[in-house]
């Protein structure tokens, strides 16, 4: 794996990354939260979009894996003086770092970079397109919720996962659609019919459907429930439900928790309580919220474990961590 | 070059020199390095419970060392192994180091590095089935199964019933 700009990977890649990152988590029980591997490497975090949570998560996991970690973000850089993605990336590049995380508004942002700089990049969102370590600390959470401390290994085969929102214009229902059918999961993407893609309401994807009533997909008692946050303000001027319409049709309620039994809940943040799900569901010991939160920093740990630790990394979609040979 | 009559008494023989070394079985904890190190690790917990009659469950575990290695960047990604430390920690503690083949001493320093991550033992120890020469740092022993004098070019196997089926130790040529 020479960069991370998509969630689509083959299911080995995905399991040793989450068996990756399962070794990473250890790290959360330590009193010294720091491990050399990566030692005298330099990551920069280029944020041309506002993002509190994944920017300082990204930090985080670079800092607890001893790089230097600096951030760049949109405003105050020369990227508002009206300098090019290219000349950005390109100037960044020659200052020697050894990694780029880039979260962008622009989809195929990331994958440009990736071509112009020759150093490995991380996709932190781009536009409409993918989200790629949201996806995998998705997959990471619901992994350790259903099989605790015997994740190591395994996958998600069987797992019934609805996610709720605006489909159509998430990235992080993109890169989850693609990575948990990946590992088995089926995924059903539920949301009023404007904001659902039109190739997901015709079920095209193996693994993959959409189904626009909530009530329904709540009585096939899922068993998982992704709530993505909604983003009306994004929509003004197109068809689009209210909030009231949102509530009635798409949120979960404190009824509809009821009904839904013992679903895991998910969420990416940051959450609009009352909008999405409700106060209680936030705070039920069915949501698993915070720790997505947590398992975000040791998925990304693994990411740039994966990308930055060797100068020969396997090539792509061969297995992208080797065994323990000696 | 050996059997497994031969490593099973060694494994006895380096439990019975770990108590005399420790006066004792007082604040013992085994720490193996993966892979193989681990199962040796639990084998001697064995023979300590067996001899002494205390419980050893609670003072073995495994101590990864990939992240403190000092040739990541020139091989090819390593995959880390789980660390398990026993609940009542390192601090204070006469830390075992249990791993199979001593060699170049590099995989002893970092582990060294490693369990400085984790507390402070009051002493650490080595012990490795099979000592084949060639350090290439000033680290030794305390515990040897068995000197096995090699040349570079060689391949030492260490083949364990956990892992590989049965029992064995041995030398190739480096061509295999």
């Amino acid at each position: 794996m020479r960069h991370l700009l998509t969630a689509s990977m083959p299911r080995d890649e995905a399991v040793a990354l989450l068996d990756l990152a399962e070794d990473m988590h250890q790290i959360q029980d330590r009193e010294l939260k720091k491990l050399p591997a990566l030692r005298g490497r330099t990551v920069v975090n280029l944020f041309f979009e506002d993002s509190t949570r994944t920017r300082s998560s990204f930090e985080i996991a670079g800092k607890w894996l001893s790089a230097d970690v600096i951030n760049v973000s949109g405003k105050g850089s020369s990227v508002s003086k009206g300098e090019s993605l290219r000349d950005t990336g390109l100037t960044i590049a020659a200052m020697g770092v050894d990694g780029v995380v880039v979260r962008s508004g622009a989809s195929g942002a990331p994958a440009l970079l990736a071509d112009w700089i020759g150093r490995p990049v991380v996709n932190a969102g781009d536009g409409t397109h993918e989200h790629p370590t949201q996806a995998l600390l998705d997959a990471f959470a619901l992994r350790r919720r259903i099989h605790g401390d015997a994740a190591r290994g395994k996958a998600l085969d069987g797992v019934r996962v609805a996610i709720v929102g605006d489909i159509a214009h998430s990235r992080v229902a993109r890169s989850n659609a693609l990575l948990l059918p990946a590992l088995g999961a089926e995924v059903t993407l539920v949301g009023p019919p404007p904001l659902l893609p039109p190739a997901a309401s015709d079920g095209t994807r193996l693994g993959v459907r959409a189904e626009p009533s909530l009530d329904r997909v709540i009585d096939e008692r899922p068993d998982a429930m992704m709530l993505l946050r909604v983003q009306l303000e994004r929509q003004a001027g197109k068809v689009a439900p209210s909030a009231a319409e949102y509530i009635t049709g798409w949120s979960l309620t404190d009824e509809r928790l009821a009904r839904l039994g013992d679903a895991h809940l998910l969420h990416p943040g940051p959450m609009n309580r009352g909008l999405e799900l409700s106060s209680r569901a936030a705070d039920s010991d069915r949501s698993a919220i915070l720790e997505q939160v947590t398992a975000g920093v040791s998925v990304r740990m693994a990411v740039l474990y994966a990308l930055l630790a060797s100068d020969h990394p396997a090539p792509d979609h061969a297995s992208s961590v080797s065994g323990g040979a000696r | 070059m050996l059997g497994p009559d031969e490593i099973g008494r060694a494994l006895t023989r380096i439990a019975h020199e770990i108590l005399e070394a420790n006066h004792g079985a007082d604040d013992l904890v085994l720490l193996g390095i993966p892979t193989r190190g681990v199962h040796l690790a639990q084998r001697l917990a064995d023979r300590l419970a067996d001899i002494t009659g205390i419980g050893f469950a609670d003072r073995v575990g495994a101590l990864d060392v990939t992240m403190h290695r000092d040739d990541l960047r020139g091989r090819p990604t390593r995959a880390p192994h789980p660390t398990r430390v026993p609940a009542a920690g390192v601090d204070d503690r006469v830390v075992v180091l249990v791993d199979d083949v001593l060699y170049s001493g590099r995989t002893i320093r970092a582990a060294l590095d490693a369990l400085a991550d984790l507390g402070r033992p009051r002493a650490v120890r080595l012990a490795a089935l099979v000592d084949r020469g060639h350090r290439e740092l000033p680290i030794r022993a305390d515990f040897v199964g068995k000197n096995l004098p090699s040349a570079r070019s060689e391949h030492v196997r260490i083949l364990l019933e956990e892992v590989d089926g049965a029992d064995a130790v041995t030398i190739e040529d480096g061509a295999a």
